[in-house]
C-alpha cells in the first residue's frame, strides 16, 4: 500500500511541474507582482516528493518484499535504524533523495527571496524545474523505487553489512544537502546572467546559499571519511577512490566560489568567473553522479552499475552543460575592464591566488579520476591512477598555498603595505625553528617535511594570534583557516608518527617487539540479531607497562552471507589504537594488524572547525540582516 | 570574429568529451589481463600431489600436444561447478589436463579428487600461490590452454558450456 | 612575471625531491603501490585476500633475491599489465596525465597576471 501511494505521489509530482511551468511563464510575461500560486505549487510538489519518500521508508520498515527495491536491499532481521537508512542506501532510493533535496531547496529559495526581483525568481525556478523534471523522468523510467514483484518473496536479499553503520546512515542525506543543494546556485546564477542581474546585491543574496551548500558538503565528506576509517578496517580515511574524488571536486569549486563571492560583494568584478564556478560546481556534482552510477569506473563504493542509466545521466548532464554554455555566451555581459586592475599586494589578489591554486587542485583530481577512461577509449590501454599520483602533484603546492592562506587575510582591500607587519616575519621564524626541532630526529626526508610542517604551523600560529589580538573580527574566516591548518598538521603528524605491526598469531600466542607485547588471550562467540560474532581478546602492553585491552571482531552475517572484520579502536586526544583480526584461509592462526595512529581525532575535529567557521558566517549574515 | 572563436572551441571540446564518455560506457569493465596470450609459458618447479616428487616445468610439456592448465582448490566452490566439464574434457584424447592445487591442504585436495574423480594427468601443488602468479592468474578457478609451450587461450572463472565448446574447437 | 617564475622554479624544485610516504622498508613501499586485483580499490598492503598474500610472499622472495623496486614492478606489469600499479609510470601513455595539470596551472597564472594585476599605464 505504502509503495502504491509512493508511486502515484511520484507521478503526480511530475505533473505538478507542468502547472509550475505554466503559471511561471504566464507570470513572467504578465503582471508586475509575483504570483503566490507558483509558491503554492512548488510547495505541493515538495510535499508529494516527501510522501513518496515516506512511502519508500514505510515499505522498508514493514519489510514489504513485494517492492523490488526493498527485496534487493533489506532483510526482516535488520535492526529498524538500518531498515530506515537502507531506504537511501541504494540507487533508486538515493535518487529519490536527490529529488527531495532539489524540491526542498527551490521551495526554501522562493520563501527566502521575497524581496528579490520577480523575473529572477521565476527564471531560477524554471531552470531548477528542468533539473527536477529530468530527475523525475530518470527515476520513473529507469530507476523506479516502487517496482512490484510477484510472487512476493518470503525474505529479502539483505543490506551489505558494511553499510550498516551510523556514520554511513546519515552520510548520504548530509552529503546531498551540500552536493544537490548546489543546484540552486547553478539555477540562480544562470537566471541572474540571463537578466543581467549579476551584481554586488546578487552576490550578497547568493552568499548564504553557497555557505549552506558548502557547510553540508564539508560535513558530508567528513562523515564518509569517518565511516571509511571505522568500518573498512584498513585504518585509512582517504583513498583517492573515484567516489571520494567525485565529492571533493564540487567542494573545491564551491570553496573557490565562496572566496570569489567575497570580492563580488564589494565591487562588480570577477563576474564571469563567479558564473563559471556556479555552473561548474553543480556540473561536477552531476558528472560525479554519472561517473559512479554508470559503471564506467571501478571503485570501492557499491552502486548497481547499469550502462542504460549511465547513458541517461550522460545525456542529461551534457544537455545541462550546453544549456549553461548557451546562456553564458549569449547573455553574459563582461564588466568594465578598468575596474579589473588589482594591486599585487591586496586582498583581491590573494583571493585570486586562492582560486588559482584551488583550480589546480581541482584539475589534478579531475584529470586523475577521468584520465584512465580517456586512455582506455583512445588506446585500449588500462592504467591505474592511485594515491602516489595525487600526493606528488598536490603536496608540493600545499606549501605556497598555506603561505598565501596565512598572508592573504592580513592584506587590505585594494592596496596594502607591509608596515606594522613585523610579527609576520617573527612568527615565520618561530614556525621554521619548531618544525626543524620536530623533524630533525626522524628518519624521513628532511627538507620537504620541514617546510611543509613549517608552513602549516605558520598558518596555525597566525590565525591563533589573530583570535587573541583581533578578537571577534573576521571570526568565521579565522576559525575556518585555523581549522584548515589543524587539519594539515594532524594529517602530517599522523602520517609521520604512525606505527604498525602485522603478524600471525594463534589463540594464546604472544607477540613481542621492542615497543609492545601483544597477547592474544582468547576468543568468544556471541549470537546477535543478524550475525554471529567472534570476538578476540587482546592484551597489549607498551614500553611504559601500560595495559590496553582491545576486542576486534569477525562477523559472520546470515543475509547476505559474508564475513566482515570489525576493528576495535580506542580513541583518546593523543592517538588512536587500532586493531583488526582476519581469518587466514586453511590455517589455524589469525592475521593481526595493530596500529598506533596519533592525532586521528584532531583530523575530525579540525574539519568540524572548518564547517563551524562557515556556520558563523551564515549566522552573522542573518544577524546583520 | 574573436568573440565567436572561443565558444565554438568550448563546444567542440565538450562534444569530444561526451563522445569519449559515451564510448567508455560501452566498454566492458571486467579487467582481463591479456598480457600473456601468445607468449611463452612460464618455467617453474613444483611437487606433485600424489607422489610428492619435484617436477620441473621443462619436462612437463611436450611438443605438438595440447595441455589445459587448471588452477583449483578444494575450498573453492565454483571449482566444484566446473569439475564436470573438466571430466568431460579429460575423456577427449587430444588434450591433457594438468591441475595446479592452489593454497590448499594436501589432505583436502586428495579427498576432493577422491569424491569427484580426477580429470588430471598430474596435479602440482602451489602452497603459497606464487606459481599462479607466474601464470598471471589472480583467483580460482582459472584455466589456460597451451600448445607448443605457448598460451593460446585463457579462461577466468569456472568452465561452462560456452568455454568448453571453444576449447574443443581449438584442439581439433 | 617574477612571481610566476619563482613559483615555477619552486614547484620544480619540490618535485625533484618527490615526497614519499613514510616507508618503513622496501616491501611496505612496493605493496602499498600495487593494486589488489580481486578487491575493489584496496592495495596489496591493505588487503588480506589470497591473491594479495601470495603477492606479498613473492615480493619478499624477490627482495631477498636482490631484485630492486623497478625489476619487481616490471615483473608484475609483465604478468598483469600496468593496471596493477597505483603510481602511473611516466611513459608516452601518461605524458598528458602528468603534464596537463601543470600546464593548466601555468596558463592560469599567466591569465590572472595579464587580466588582473595592475598595469602600468
Amino acid at each position: 500500500m505504502a509503495s502504491l501511494i509512493g508511486y502515484y505521489s511520484l507521478i503526480f509530482g511530475l505533473c505538478i511541474s507542468f502547472f509550475i511551468i505554466f503559471f511561471s511563464v504566464k507570470n513572467f510575461k504578465d503582471s508586475l507582482i509575483f504570483d503566490t500560486k507558483i509558491v503554492n505549487f512548488t510547495f505541493l510538489q515538495f510535499i508529494l516528493v516527501i510522501v513518496s519518500f515516506l512511502g519508500l521508508i514505510i515499505s522498508f520498515v514493514n519489510s514489504d518484499f513485494s517492492n523490488e527495491t526493498v527485496f534487493n536491499h533489506s532483510h526482516s532481521t535488520k535492526p529498524i535504524f538500518y531498515k530506515i537508512s537502507g531506504t537511501w542506501g541504494n540507487h533508486e532510493g538515493s535518487l529519490l533523495l536527490w529529488l527531495l533535496v532539489l524540491t526542498l531547496f527551490i521551495l526554501l529559495f522562493l520563501l527566502k527571496s521575497k524581496e528579490q526581483n520577480k523575473r529572477y525568481k521565476i527564471l531560477t525556478l524554471l531552470i531548477q524545474q528542468i533539473i527536477i523534471i529530468g530527475f523525475f523522468i530518470f527515476l520513473i523510467k529507469t530507476s523506479n523505487p516502487f517496482n512490484y514483484i510477484f510472487p512476493v518473496p518470503e525474505e529479502g536479499l539483505g543490506l551489505n553489512p558494511i553499510l550498516q553503520d551510523p556514520a554511513l546512515a546519515i552520510h548520504p542525506p548530509i552529503l546531498y544537502l551540500g552536493y544537490v543543494g548546489s543546484s540552486i546556485i547553478f539555477s540562480s546564477a544562470l537566471a541572474a546572467t540571463s537578466l543581467n542581474y549579476i551584481s554586488t546585491a546578487w552576490a550578497k543574496h547568493i552568499k548564504q546559499w553557497v555557505l549552506i551548500s558548502w557547510i553540508f558538503l564539508t560535513l558530508g565528506i567528513l562523515l564518509g571519511s569517518i565511516w571509511a576509517y571505522y568500518e573498512l578496517g584498513w585504518g585509512g580515511f582517504w583513498f583517492w577512490d573515484p567516489v571520494e574524488n567525485v565529492s571533493l571536486m564540487p567542494w573545491l569549486a564551491l570553496t573557490a566560489l565562496l572566496h570569489c563571492i567575497l570580492v563580488l560583494e564589494r565591487k562588480l568584478v570577477l563576474t564571469s568567473w563567479v558564473v563559471i564556478l556556479s555552473i561548474a560546481t553543480f556540473t561536477l556534482s552531476m558528472c560525479g553522479t554519472f561517473l559512479v552510477r554508470s559503471g564506467i569506473l571501478n571503485s570501492v563504493h557499491t552502486f548497481a552499475n547499469d550502462p542504460e542509466r549511465g547513458l541517461f545521466i550522460l545525456i542529461f548532464l551534457f544537455c545541462l552543460i550546453f544549456l549553461s554554455l548557451f546562456i553564458f555566451i549569449f547573455f553574459h555581459k563582461v564588466e568594465k575592464k578598468s575596474i579589473r586592475n588589482f594591486f599585487w599586494l591586496s586582498k583581491e589578489t590573494s583571493i585570486l591566488i586562492n582560486n588559482w591554486f584551488m583550480m589546480y587542485f581541482l584539475t589534478v583530481v579531475l584529470i586523475g579520476t577521468v584520465y584512465p577512461i580517456f586512455l582506455e577509449v583512445i588506446s585500449s590501454e588500462k592504467i591505474s591512477v592511485g594515491p602516489p599520483f595525487y600526493h606528488k602533484l598536490i603536496v608540493p603546492l600545499l606549501i605556497p598555498f598555506l603561505f598565501a592562506m596565512t598572508i592573504g587575510p592580513k592584506l587590505n582591500w585594494i592596496k596594502s603595505d607591509l608596515k606594522n607587519k613585523k610579527y609576520l616575519i617573527l612568527f615565520l621564524m618561530i614556525s621554521f625553528l619548531l618544525s626543524v626541532l620536530i623533524i630533525k630526529n626522524l628518519d624521513i626526508k628532511f627538507l620537504i617535511n620541514t617546510i611543509l610542517v613549517a608552513s602549516a604551523l605558520y598558518l596555525f600560529f597566525i590565525t591563533l594570534r589573530d583570535f587573541f589580538v583581533k578578537g571577534l573580527k573576521n571570526l568565521s574566516q579565522n576559525i575556518a583557516h585555523f581549522g584548515f591548518s589543524l587539519l594539515i598538521l594532524s594529517i602530517l603528524f599522523n602520517n609521520i608518527f604512525s606505527t604498525e605491526i602485522i603478524t600471525n598469531l594463534k589463540i594464546g600466542e604472544t607477540f613481542k617487539s621492542k615497543n609492545f607485547i601483544i597477547n592474544f588471550e582468547k576468543v568468544e562467540q556471541k549470537d546477535e540479531k543478524n550475525f554471529k560474532a567472534i570476538t578476540g581478546k587482546f592484551n597489549i602492553k607498551d614500553v611504559d607497562g601500560v595495559d590496553e585491552v582491545l576486542n576486534p571482531e569477525l562477523r559472520i552475517y546470515n543475509q547476505p552471507n559474508i564475513v566482515t572484520s570489525e576493528a576495535d579502536i580506542k580513541t583518546n586526544l593523543l592517538s588512536d589504537k587500532f586493531i583488526t583480526m582476519n581469518l587466514v584461509q586453511n590455517q589455524d592462526y589469525f592475521n593481526i594488524r595493530y596500529q598506533i595512529k596519533p592525532f586521528m581525532i584532531w583530523i575530525w575535529l579540525s574539519v568540524l572547525l572548518i564547517s563551524f567557521g562557515g556556520l558563523i558566517s551564515l549566522f552573522k549574515k542573518r544577524y546583520e540582516g | 570574429m574573436k568573440v565567436k572563436f572561443f565558444p565554438i572551441f568550448l563546444i567542440i571540446i565538450f562534444v569530444i568529451v561526451f563522445l569519449i564518455f559515451y564510448k567508455g560506457l560501452q566498454n566492458s569493465n571486467i579487467y582481463t589481463p591479456n598480457t600473456l596470450i601468445k607468449k611463452n609459458i612460464p618455467s617453474f618447479e613444483a611437487k606433485t600431489l600424489r607422489t610428492n616428487k619435484k617436477i620441473d616445468s621443462k619436462n612437463l610439456f611436450k611438443e605438438n600436444e595440447f595441455y589445459l592448465i587448471n588452477i583449483w582448490a578444494s575450498w573453492c566452490i565454483p571449482c566444484r561447478d566446473e569439475h564436470d566439464f573438466l571430466i568431460k574434457l579429460s575423456n577427449q584424447k587430444n588434450v591433457k589436463i594438468i591441475g595446479i592445487n592452489y593454497k590448499d591442504k594436501n589432505e583436502n585436495a586428495k579427498n576432493f579428487l577422491k569424491e569427484l574423480k580426477s580429470p588430471y594427468e598430474v596435479v602440482l601443488v602451489d602452497k603459497d600461490g606464487t606459481i599462479a602468479i607466474e601464470w598471471g592468474a589472480y583467483g580460482v578457478p582459472e584455466s589456460f590452454l597451451l600448445y607448443n609451450k605457448k598460451i593460446i587461450k585463457k579462461i577466468i572463472g569456472p568452465l561452462n558450456k560456452k568455454s568448453l565448446f571453444e576449447i574443443e574447437k581449438l584442439i581439433k | 612575471m617574477k612571481i610566476l617564475k619563482f613559483i615555477f622554479a619552486f614547484f620544480i624544485f619540490m618535485n625533484m625531491s618527490a615526497l614519499n610516504a613514510q616507508d618503513k622498508n622496501l616491501h611496505t613501499k612496493i605493496t602499498k603501490n600495487l593494486r589488489c586485483l580481486i578487491c575493489q580499490g584496496q592495495s596489496i598492503y591493505d588487503s588480506d585476500s589470497e591473491f594479495a598474500n601470495s603477492v606479498k610472499i613473492l615480493i619478499e622472495r624477490k627482495i631477498d633475491n636482490g631484485e630492486n623496486e623497478k625489476e619487481i614492478y616490471d615483473y608484475l606489469i609483465g604478468k598483469y599489465g600496468e593496471w596493477i600499479l597505483y603510481d602511473p609510470k611516466f611513459s608516452k601513455n601518461t605524458y598528458i596525465l602528468w603534464l596537463l595539470p601543470v600546464v593548466i596551472f601555468l596558463i592560469g597564472g599567466f591569465v590572472i597576471f595579464r587580466l588582473f594585476i595592475i598595469k602600468k599605464n
